[in-house]
């Protein structure tokens, strides 16, 4: 299995190398550039501008440079905050989204499949109908809604929790945005569980673990859940790496400094090198994360060999 | 260095600590600025947002006071020679940057070259082109010594102007003249920007720099006044989503916020009362016709145009009245200045719409040849909604409107690279207070002129004024051009003032309202 993940690892490589090709190339195809703003630059200016950004330089050449310079763990600078570096922003934003987002999952994997599980055992019944509304609710509300509302209730009416704000990573602060980050989630993961469950309680290796009279927990934990859990890992691993690396209307909402708004920010800013950086990092996310499921996927069932 | 950032938000815990035990001290004012800024190189900055900050850890010659006039900073004194092209500071004996080490009149011949440097590429370089060779060092045709900026010694800083400049010491408050200290730029290079490397001359200096999140200003011991410097710590808060910044600033996690959402203007002065601001401000939103394209070229059609819209409306009903309606390009607000309006400024809009009805008429557009006009405008709620608007008024008088909306950096793309179009939408905030600063955009070839307006006697007046000694003819001159130039080629479409539109907390004391919106915060305190 080590030498299948380290085949897979080098075969990122050009996956990656695609990506990158593809994306610098696309962005530079939007009209407008970094440096267009309400107040017009006068040619010279701008020229000088793009001179110390190498922008002057005929595209293949700049694509050949910013190669060279990824090559070496080099984003290069952010046109639009020219104070930092790439590397600088992602620096300070990706840990902030990974916190949240690995917590949200978290919290959406244990209690989702939780959930789901206890609506799965108890089906059609009043259990399971509670569960399946509240999964319907929390997958539909979206979060522009659940944000603010949570500000409302939490921070303005009981004061409880801060309106916004990182406040240096306080806990009180995470709250808001991991719950609202955990929320749709949760209900995916416990949908997902509750169906996966019902089937897998139906199989037949079920059946013939009662016949054998094993104890009602050794059969729902040990086998039935093992099963089950194969569409949620399939699931997780996609979902992962979209919530570690940030959510935009979270980061707004609740202004805090993670790296889901440079998705948006970036690209209508034409920040080419910041919109490169952020393809790299949602690519190797991407990657590594899609690589953890086919893994587990081994570990947990039987059928799948890599060998 | 470059882990400061990242350090800074892991020691949150001891950070917090510390500021817990210290509050007793500290008069900490959270102040909500609507984004981060771009950068915190003076001469790297073009956005009001950064010169928010910057003004309270810099301070250049001159400087704002608490209504933001223009009095002395940096500079305690100057003087003036007879043909107004010399100006010589006297520096403040005591004024220090924030690591006790002398401001010298080195830093500013240092500091000015830098601004103009082609290798700097500031983006505000041209507002130092009345210096002596400005342009043509930022152009790369001559040499940074070249510049007209000279230290006769450590305390007197002399600069030769290309032609009397009666703005200048207006501009001068600018954060592109602001100097930066030599010795700290050398030390660091590209990151003596960087909080613990930055020095600076203002009342505060730089502590944190969170990007998206927060830039902690302190007070700075070494500042010349300091001891009247009331606020111990200001918290400069981005604040992209404004409906969070109302949340926080009920919350009282912010003091102040510099923009509110306007299209809740009614709830927010009910719920907020005196502590919503709302004022006139030196800025314009405009419209522009391509005048050099038919059928745009004809100035009566423009003007037709331009009657039949409704300003009133616009200001009232799409704005909520945090904009005023606008019939010059220059705002008022400007002493000395008289403004030019279009001459239906004083006629209703009924007249006006007949005026336009007569002449769609007489240039022969009616419902069978209907007048098409494309509106181009950049992304924004009430951008669209002023463009409906003016859709819907001109819909009447058989004019067909139709509209492309595109994101900011395409639309001043396609500005900029003279792209075609009917008409489209623009705005001006206004750099230092002063007219030429408004009626330079409709000089022939300038690149904001996004009409392509161009006429040689307009120039001529523009140049006239530029070198015109004294203050008075001066603004004759200015108010001349505007009534050649806007008035009556409408070279831009003047709709709207704009309007400042500021939270601020009954905590805050000195918070003074001026029509440039700025306020230092070494004026205001929190008792």
């Amino acid at each position: 299995m080590l030498r299948y993940a380290i085949r897979r690892l080098f075969t990122a490589i050009p996956t990656l190398f695609l990506i990158v090709t593809i994306s610098f190339f696309l962005i530079r195809l939007a009209p407008g550039g970094p440096f267009n703003q309400e107040k017009g630059l006068n040619p010279v200016i701008k020229a000088n501008l793009e001179r110390q950004f190498g922008l002057d330089l005929p595209l293949w050449k700049q694509y050949l440079n910013y190669l060279g310079n990824l090559a070496h763990g080099d984003f290069g600078p952010s046109y639009n905050l020219p104070d930092f570096t790439v590397a600088e922003l992602f620096r300070v934003g990706l840990p902030v989204s990974i916190q949240l987002g690995a917590t949200a999952l978290l919290l959406a994997l244990v209690f989702g499949s939780i959930m789901g599980s206890f609506a799965a055992l108890y089906q059609n019944r009043p259990a399971d109908y509670a569960v399946v509304a509240a999964a319907t609710a929390g997958s539909t509300i979206p979060t522009f809604v659940v944000a603010p509302l949570f500000q409302l209730l939490f921070a303005l009416t009981l004061k409880w929790v801060p309106v916004g704000g990182w406040g240096d990573g306080a806990l009180l602060n995470k709250i808001g945005p991991i719950l609202t980050l955990t929320l749709p989630q949760l209900a995916i993961v416990a949908r997902l569980m509750r169906g996966a469950m019902i089937e897998s309680l139906h199989a037949h290796h079920i059946r013939t673990a009662r016949a054998l009279g094993l104890s009602n927990y050794s059969i729902i934990v040990r086998h039935a859940m093992r099963s089950a859990v194969l569409p949620i890992i399939s699931y997780a691993g996609p979902a992962a790496a979209s919530l570690l690396t940030g959510s935009l209307i979270v980061e707004y909402i609740f202004a805090v400094p993670g790296i889901g708004r440079y998705f948006v920010d970036a690209a209508l800013n034409r920040d080419y090198t910041l919109v490169m950086g952020t393809v790299v990092v949602i690519a190797i996310f991407t990657i590594i994360f899609n690589l953890i499921v086919d893994l587990l996927y081994a570990l947990v069932d039987p059928r799948v060999r890599y060998d | 260095m470059k882990h400061h950032a990242l350090k800074s938000l892991l020691a949150g815990g001891a950070v917090l600590a510390i500021s817990a035990s210290a509050s007793f001290a500290d008069i900490v004012f959270n102040r909500g600025n609507s984004a981060d800024p771009e950068s915190l190189d003076p001469h790297k900055t073009s956005t009001v947002y950064e010169a928010n900050i910057l003004r309270d850890i810099f301070m250049g010659l001159t400087t704002e006071s608490a209504k933001a006039e223009a009095v002395p900073g940096a500079a305690e004194s100057w003087t003036v020679s007879p043909d107004g092209k010399v100006y010589t500071f006297k520096l403040r004996a005591n004024g220090k940057w924030s690591d006790g080490s002398p401001v010298s009149a080195d830093d500013f011949v240092f500091s000015w070259r830098r601004a103009v440097d082609p290798a700097t590429a500031s983006e505000y370089a041209y507002l130092l082109a009345p210096v002596v060779n400005a342009e043509d060092i930022t152009a790369s045709k001559k040499k940074l010594e070249e510049l007209g900026v000279k230290a006769l010694d450590p305390l007197t800083f002399e600069v030769t102007l290309n032609a009397a400049t009666p703005y200048f010491l207006e501009m001068l408050t600018h954060q592109t003249t602001y100097a930066v200290s030599k010795a700290n730029v050398e030390k660091f290079g590209a990151d003596f920007i960087k909080p613990g490397n930055l020095v600076s001359n203002g009342a505060y200096m730089l502590a944190e720099f969170v990007p998206n999140d927060h830039i902690k200003v302190v007070k700075n011991g070494q500042f010349y006044d300091a001891a009247n410097v009331a606020i111990d710590t200001v918290n400069y808060i981005p604040t992209e989503d404004r409906a969070t910044a109302m949340k926080r600033f009920e919350a009282g996690e912010l003091d102040s916020n510099d923009d509110i959402p306007t299209e809740q203007l009614a709830e927010l002065k009910a719920k907020f009362g005196d502590q919503v601001r709302l004022g006139p401000y030196l800025g314009t939103y405009y419209y522009v016709f391509r005048t050099d394209k038919a059928p745009w070229n004809d100035v009566k059609l423009r003007h037709a145009v331009s009657m039949a819209i409704d300003r009133d409306y616009l200001a009232e009903k799409v704005w909520q009245n945090t904009m005023i309606p606008a019939y010059s390009l220059v705002p008022p607000g400007i002493g000395g200045y008289e403004t030019r309006m279009v001459d239906y400024a004083e006629l209703s809009q009924l007249d006006r719409e007949d005026g336009a009805k007569k002449v769609l008429g007489e240039l022969g557009y009616g419902p069978d040849k209907p007048l098409k006009m494309e509106i181009r405008f950049n992304t924004s709620e009430n951008h669209k909604n002023t463009a409906v608007a003016i859709q819907e008024q001109l819909r009447p008088l058989g004019i067909e409107v139709s509209m492309v909306n595109t994101d900011t950096k395409t639309h001043y793309g396609h500005l900029e690279q003279k792209g075609d179009f009917d008409i489209a939408r623009g705005g001006w905030i206004a750099d230092y207070k002063d007219p030429a600063n408004f009626l330079d955009l409709c000089k022939t070839g300038a690149g904001n002129n996004y009409g392509q307006y161009a006429n040689a006697e307009y120039d001529k007046l523009l140049a006239a004024a530029a070198a015109e000694p004294s203050p008075g003819v001066r603004m004759k001159t200015l108010s001349e051009a505007e009534a050649m130039g806007v008035a009556r080629d409408l070279c831009f479409v003047p709709l709207l003032h704009y309007g400042y539109h500021t939270l601020v907390s009954t905590r805050l004391k000195g918070w003074e309202d001026n029509v440039l919106d700025r306020h230092p915060s070494r004026f205001i305190s929190k008792p």
